[in-house]
């Protein structure tokens, strides 16, 4: 069999990671994604399915953690599902097996790049990025933005921590568009 | 300009994309009588009025939704916004 190796989303064999003054990106590639939607007038039975796996489905605008599933909202009865990809690569088809036919579940892990990125104070740099008020929205908070022409999800995990997914052929320029911005805060 | 998202709250109207009058919710039966002339209508008749006009806008980066947006096209006043589904489902058009 041929020796196949795995690169992350930026063409690496290891994720990239990058200090820029008080601003910390790193590259993750250890989260599972996949995308869970409850077919029509099911919402119901999703939930119900979803309760028995221990599966939050967090209310609009808001991201919920939890163990091993995390989730954000992304449209009306539409999730993202998050999980770690050591234990959950194969993540679309339990969360099938589990959900059935209430639900339409899409692998979503090779189809975006994840950044963390960290700070004190992520307001000056997102400011500049999004026309979302990240210093006024709530720990929790996730939505859809557009950052530099790139439609990207964006998560407030903490005060000072933010989780960004865009689409994983756009990496590079998701990348070089985080770390210019962050050093015209130098 | 700020949509009044039903769900959201006021997001930018640059996230939004829009595609025209709300009337193209109504599309015609294109079996019953009279189908090739309702489909002309519905194709190529717009009314081009100068006020209240309900509008069909597409929520792109955003949660994906429609809306149906009811604007004053004279003073561009966002006057109600709606889910395109829940417009849809009562006049009976979605189950």
């Amino acid at each position: 069999m041929a020796n196949l190796k795995p690169l992350t989303a930026l063409g690496h064999d290891a994720p990239e990671v990058l200090s820029i003054g008080a601003v910390r990106i790193s590259e993750r590639f250890d989260v599972a994604l996949a995308s869970v939607a409850a077919r029509r007038g099911k919402a119901g039975d999703l939930a119900s399915a979803a309760q028995g796996i221990g599966l939050p489905l967090p209310a609009p605008a808001t991201h919920q953690a939890g163990d091993p599933w995390s989730a954000f909202w992304v449209a009306p009865e539409m999730w993202f599902v998050e999980a770690p990809f050591a234990s959950h690569e194969d993540i679309a088809a339990r969360l099938k097996a589990a959900l059935g036919d209430t639900t339409s579940v899409t692998e979503q892990t090779d189809a975006w790049v994840r950044f963390d990125i960290a700070a004190p104070d992520l307001a000056p740099l997102f400011e500049r990025l999004s026309n979302l008020d990240l210093a006024r929205a709530p720990v929790g908070f996730a939505s859809r933005t557009v950052i530099e022409h790139v439609g990207t999800y964006l998560v407030k995990r903490a005060a000072g921590e933010v989780v960004l997914y865009g689409p994983r052929s756009s990496a590079a320029s998701l990348l070089h568009v985080l770390e210019v911005t962050a050093k015209s805060l130098l | 300009m700020l949509i009044n998202h039903p769900i959201l709250g006021p997001r930018d109207a640059q996230e939004f994309v829009y595609l025209g009058d709300a009337n193209l919710l109504h599309r015609p039966d294109g079996l019953a009588e009279g189908a090739i002339a309702a489909f002309h209508d519905y194709a190529y008749q717009r009314g081009n009025p100068a006020g209240e006009h309900r509008e069909l806008w597409y929520h792109e980066q955003g949660d994906r939704s429609w809306l149906v947006v009811t604007r004053n096209t004279v003073t561009h006043e966002i006057l109600k916004v709606e889910l395109a589904r829940d417009v849809a489902r009562r006049e009976g058009r979605s189950r």
